[in-house]
Formats: structure tokens, sequence, C-alpha cells
């Protein structure tokens, strides 16, 4: 599969901070490619400089074939823009708003049914400084959509959302998927990008520090599958002497990790033998989220004790 | 430059133009509250004489009273004669009412005329109000070496014949009118860009129109064109306002047409000029305040440049403002085609340097 986005020793410097720091990666035609990091990481930068907003220090970039920064008209053709915290004319309306991109596209669109796809319609002719936040935020994607654009560039798209918003956007991001068109999503909520996403790279002080599918990353990243068992101490210390895995009892669970499925008969039996009382029984896999923030916090932490050591 | 996306970014930001009942004030309420206003100070104040309030102690005396009759013919002051005060020195009752000018006609001012012997009238000024001082003292200068000449027997040898510039007679309205259309070209573009610069880049409205095909100079010509209607029709109603409530001699001219477009072509330009050059939303605020203050006032907006001193006139020949407006005196009041050919000229090499000036400087993106 050809990639729409191409990216290859991406850096940019502000003075002598590296906002992004020499970071490689590429994005396959008419995939979801989550872009994910803490504030400040250098997700907006790179999306930017995908964009053609803002220029690169060094490396090569190619977005469907096209410098963003250089070639910014043709390729604004072709890609749809979501920005972060998505702000337009105060006394537009959205009906207007759609009539007035088709005719800068040169495009034919019916405004009520693209309203329509992004759940606005009820709102067509409400003013743009009217609208709550995520009725601005799903103005902002109508528009993107105007131009039937190859890429979409989502910017945060669902941040300060409440969850059946949410979920609308969810929902045309899937279609957008199902289109074949190509997605770039950055966002804050681990949970959006491992059900949207097909692949996810995670950008840490400027560096990629994770690239892949989620299950990749969780597998490569993440602890090893879990079992959880509710109960006494007691039976904690039994588990330790009977099992040869790592156990660890806190507050009234204890966890025991596995190396395969068939580990949960061996740890039930063991239970059962022991004969002390138990409740829940529960395996545990780490989310995407646990991945991101252990990576992060586990990185933060280096970088905190390197900087305290004499 | 692709004529359907100038169509549509003038009719987004004409409707938001539109919604805004503050724009609306001050591009076509403001201009209208500012021509009555002074229009009615000014027509008052130009057709009334000074009052000139006089103690005629030469009992009505067939000399004092033609000499006030003079007085009154020169249309300069009015004279209203007053019964005299007892126990009271005039200055003193002139004071109590507040009066700033006053005159007296001695007793036996009819035999001193009469017998060639000289008599003074007296003036009473204030200092706080020199401009009804003067008029009284010339009048009345003016009138007593008349009477003087008369009674010496001889004749007028210097006369004064008084030939009108232009086709007819000008009142304060008539230059009025041209000065507040200049100052509603002026005024409206450059406080609405400055301000539209600054918050659009704040807001990223720039980045977001950057990713569509419009162009910065597409955007910018839109933006002209909304204020070239905005000028007609807020010309039109300062024109009509100008006539039906003052009387004011200025007509629909097709001349005033370039000055319409080129004034709003160049002061929409300069002001997104002044914004884009500014760091900060305030700091453009400051700059166009700069820009804007001495031009409203030194164009020839409220008063006529050549009254001005000799330096602020030099100055005045600077400011573009300067050529909008004696652009439109020269059509309106003074049919001087070169000299409005050549105002026009002016403004249009200006605003075209201004208006690429400002297409380089407005950034779209940040590098």
């Amino acid at each position: 599969m050809p990639n729409a986005i191409v990216v290859h020793g991406l850096t940019k410097r502000y003075d002598t901070l590296a906002a992004v720091d020499g970071i490689d990666f590429t994005v396959p035609e008419g995939k979801v490619f989550a872009f994910l990091g803490p504030n400040g990481a250098g997700k907006t930068t790179t999306v930017e400089i995908l964009e053609g907003l803002r220029n690169r220090t060094t490396g090569d970039v190619t977005v469907l074939g096209f410098d963003p920064w250089t070639d910014g008209m043709p390729l604004h053709k072709v890609i749809g823009v979501i920005p972060q915290d998505f702000r337009f004319f105060e006394k537009i309306t959205p009906k207007e708003a759609v009539e007035y991109y088709a005719t800068l596209f040169d495009v034919k669109v019916d405004p009520m049914r693209l309203l329509e796809r992004v759940a606005l319609a009820d709102k067509a002719h409400a003013h743009f400084d009217t609208l709550s936040g995520g009725q601005k935020q799903k103005l902002g994607l109508a528009l993107a959509l105007v131009s039937s654009p190859k890429i979409c560039f989502l910017d945060e798209p669902t941040t300060g959302l409440d969850p059946q918003a949410r979920r609308g956007i969810w929902d045309v991001i899937r279609d957008l998927r199902r289109e074949g068109r190509t997605v770039f999503l950055t966002t804050h909520y681990l949970e959006e990008a491992e059900l949207l996403a097909d692949q996810v790279a995670i950008i840490h002080k400027g560096k990629i520090i994770a690239e892949g599918t989620p299950a990749e990353i969780i597998r490569d990243h993440g602890r090893p599958e879990r079992l959880v068992v509710e109960g006494p101490p007691s039976l904690g210390e039994f588990l330790k002497k009977r099992l040869d895995r790592p156990v660890t009892v806190e507050d009234g669970h204890i966890t025991i990790q596995m190396r395969d499925k068939s580990d949960a008969l061996t740890v039930l039996r063991a239970i059962e033998e022991s004969g002390i009382p138990w409740k829940g029984f529960a395996t545990v896999s780490d989310t995407l989220e646990d991945v991101f923030v252990g990576m992060v916090g586990r990185m933060d932490d280096g970088i905190m004790r390197s900087e305290a050591a004499p | 430059m692709n004529a359907k996306r100038v169509g549509a970014d003038f009719l987004v930001f004409a409707r938001g133009y539109v919604r805004n009942p503050v724009g609306l004030f001050f591009s076509l309420i403001f201009p209208i509250i500012l021509i009555g206003l002074f229009g009615l100070i000014f027509s008052v104040t130009g057709a009334t004489a000074t009052t000139v309030y006089t103690e005629n102690l030469d009992h009505h005396s067939a000399a004092s009273v033609a000499f006030l009759s003079a007085l009154n013919q020169t249309g300069a002051v009015k004279i209203v004669v007053v019964t005299p005060v007892t126990n009271e020195p005039f200055n003193t009752w002139l004071g109590d009412q507040s009066y700033t000018v006053g005159l007296i006609i001695p007793a036996g001012f009819q035999s001193s005329f009469t017998n060639h012997t000289p008599v003074n009238v007296t003036i009473y000024t204030d200092p706080g109000d020199a401009q009804s001082g003067g008029t009284l003292l010339g009048a009345v200068n003016g009138v007593a070496s008349e009477f003087n000449l008369k009674s010496a027997g001889g004749t007028p040898i210097i006369g004064a014949t008084d030939v009108l510039l232009g086709s007819q007679v000008y009142k304060y309205i008539d230059f009025l009118v041209p000065g507040l259309i200049g100052f509603s070209i002026l005024t409206s573009p450059m406080f609405a860009m400055v301000e539209i610069s600054s918050t659009y880049r704040k807001d990223h409205l720039f980045r977001q129109l950057s990713l569509t095909p419009l162009t910065k100079g597409e955007w910018l010509l839109a933006k002209i064109l909304w204020y070239v209607v905005l000028t007609f029709i807020s010309a039109a109603i300062m024109i009509t306002v100008g006539i039906v409530a003052f009387g004011a001699h200025v007509g629909f001219t097709a001349g005033i047409v370039p000055f319409l477009i080129l004034g709003p072509f160049f002061f929409v330009s300069l002001g997104m000029l002044a914004g884009s050059v500014s760091k900060t939303p305030e700091s453009a605020a400051v700059l166009g305040n700069i820009i804007t203050f001495p031009m409203m006032f030194l164009s020839g907006t409220f008063f006529p440049v050549s009254g001005f001193p000799t330096g602020l006139q030099q100055v005045a020949h600077v400011l573009p403002l300067y050529y909008v407006i004696d652009g439109m005196n020269q059509v309106m009041l003074f049919h001087n085609t070169s000299r409005a050919l050549f105002d026009a000229g002016i403004v249009g090499v200006g605003g075209a340097i201004i208006f690429i000036a400002a297409i380089v400087a407005f950034k779209w993106r940040d590098e």
C-alpha cells in the first residue's frame, strides 16, 4: 500500500529548543494514524508542518507527494484540516460556512447533507458564536470535508466534547476510513486512539518513542497479562510459595503475572487447594493508556533522576 | 485572482458586518451624527452676527441712530440697544449678564459730529472672546471711517469688489460634507482593518483561510470592495443630510466616484499594513491611532487646510487623506478637474504601493 505521508529526519527548532527532533514515520494510504504524546511533546508542531502551516528546520516531508511548505496551494486542495480549538467568523452560520468553502474550493456540495453527516443540521442557521464547543468542532469537521479530501488532519478533534458528541465524531472518522481516506489524528484520549487507529506513533520531547499498531505497542511496551484475585493477604502468601511467578498483594487484590492463557487454570487450581476464601477472579491486560503513561512516566523519571545525579 | 472567491469572501464579510450593529453604527450612523452636530454648531455660528449690547447716551439722536444702523448693516454685528443702567458701570452690567462685547455711544455724539469735534465711542471686549471683540472693533472702525469721510465731505477712492471663487457662495457645511465623507473613508476601514488583522491572527483565522485556495490578495480585495460599498452608502447619506438639513451646495457628482473607490482602497490597505507589522492587538491599536488621529484633524476634515498655519499646511500635504478630501472639494465645489485628477493619482499610486506592502507584510501562516 503506498504511503500518503512520508517523514524522514524531521526537525523543528526554536532557537536552541528542538520541538521536533529528527523523527521518521510513514502513514499508509487509507489508514487511521494516531499521533500521541503529552502536552508540549511536539504533536501540533508536527501536524502543522504536515499541513503546510509551519515551516520545518530540516528533514524531508511529503504529503501525497507534495512538499507541504512549498506546494501549499495544490496540497490544500486535497487535504482537509480541523485545527486544534477550531474558530471561525462569529456571525456566519454553518450552512453559509459550508457554501463559502464550497465556492472557495470550487466544488458542488449539498450543505445540509454535509451538516447532517456531522450531526449539525439542526444548527444550520445558527450563528457560529452561539454554537457550543462540540458544535463548533463539528462545523470544523464539516468544512474539512467540503473538498472531499484524500487526507484529513484532525488535531484533537474531540477535546472538550461530551461523550455523545465525541462518539459522533468517532463515527465520522470510521466513515472516512471506510471511504478509503487517510486520517491523521492527534488526540489526548488514548482510548480514542486504541478504538480508531490502525497505526499509532507516540512522540515525547520531540522524539518518537513507540510506533506500530495499538496491539503491537501494547505487546512490545506493556506489561504481560495478569490474573487478579480478590482475597486476604494469606492467600497471597500461599500463592507466592505455590507458584513460580511474580505475585503481588495490594489492597485486597492479589495479582499474578501470566506467561500464557493456560496459566489461569494452574492459578485457579492453586487457589482451590489453599482452602482460603476468595471472591473476584479476572484477567487484566494493559491498555494503550497504561503503556503510554508507563513509557512517558518512566522517561520523565529517568530524566529527572539523571538531572538530579551529581 | 479569482472573482468567484473574491465574491464569496465579500459576501461572508458583508454578512458578518451587517449582523454586527457596532460596525454599522460607526460606519453609517456615526457620520450622520457628526454632520448633524458640526452642521448645527457651525451653521448657527456662521449665520448669526455678533450681538452687541449698546447703551446710547445721546438720547437716540439722528446721528447716533444712523451710526448704529450703519453698524447693523455691516452684517457682522447685531446692535441691541439697552436701557442705561443707573448706579452701575456698563462694563459691570455686561459682566453680570455674561455678555462679552458692548458699546457706548456717548452723550453729545451728534453735536460733536455736527461741529467736527472729536468724539469716542467706547467698546467693551472680553479677552476670552477675542473673535467677537475683533468683529466689533473692525465693524466700528469701518463705520467710523465712513462717517469721518462723510463729515469731511470726501468720497471713497479705494473700494473693494467681492469676487467669489467657484460658482457659488460657500458655507461651512459645503466644506464639511466632503470633509466628513473623507473622515468616514479614513476611520471606518482603518480602525476595522487594524482590529481584524490582529484578531484574525490571534484566533488563527488567517491560518484557517490559508488552508483554502483563497489568496491573501483576494481576501484583501474583498475587504476593499466591502468598504467601497459602505463608503458609497455613507457618502450618499451624508450628502443628502447636508443638502436637506443644512442646505449644502454639494451634489451627487460622478467626479467623487474615483475618491470613493481609491480612498477605501488606500485605507483598507494601510489598516491591514499597520495591523500586520504590529506584534500584538494592543500595539496594533496604538499604531492605528498614531496614524489615524493626526490625519483626522490635519487633512481638512473639519476645517479647510487653507486656514491652517503654514507649517501645518505642509504637514497636511504629506497626509493621504488630504488628497482624498481636496479631490472631493475640487469636484464637488470648485469643479477643478485637473487638480482632482492629480489628487486621485496621488491616492491611487499611494494605495497601490500600500496594497502591495500590506500583502507582503501580512502572513497567512507561521515560519
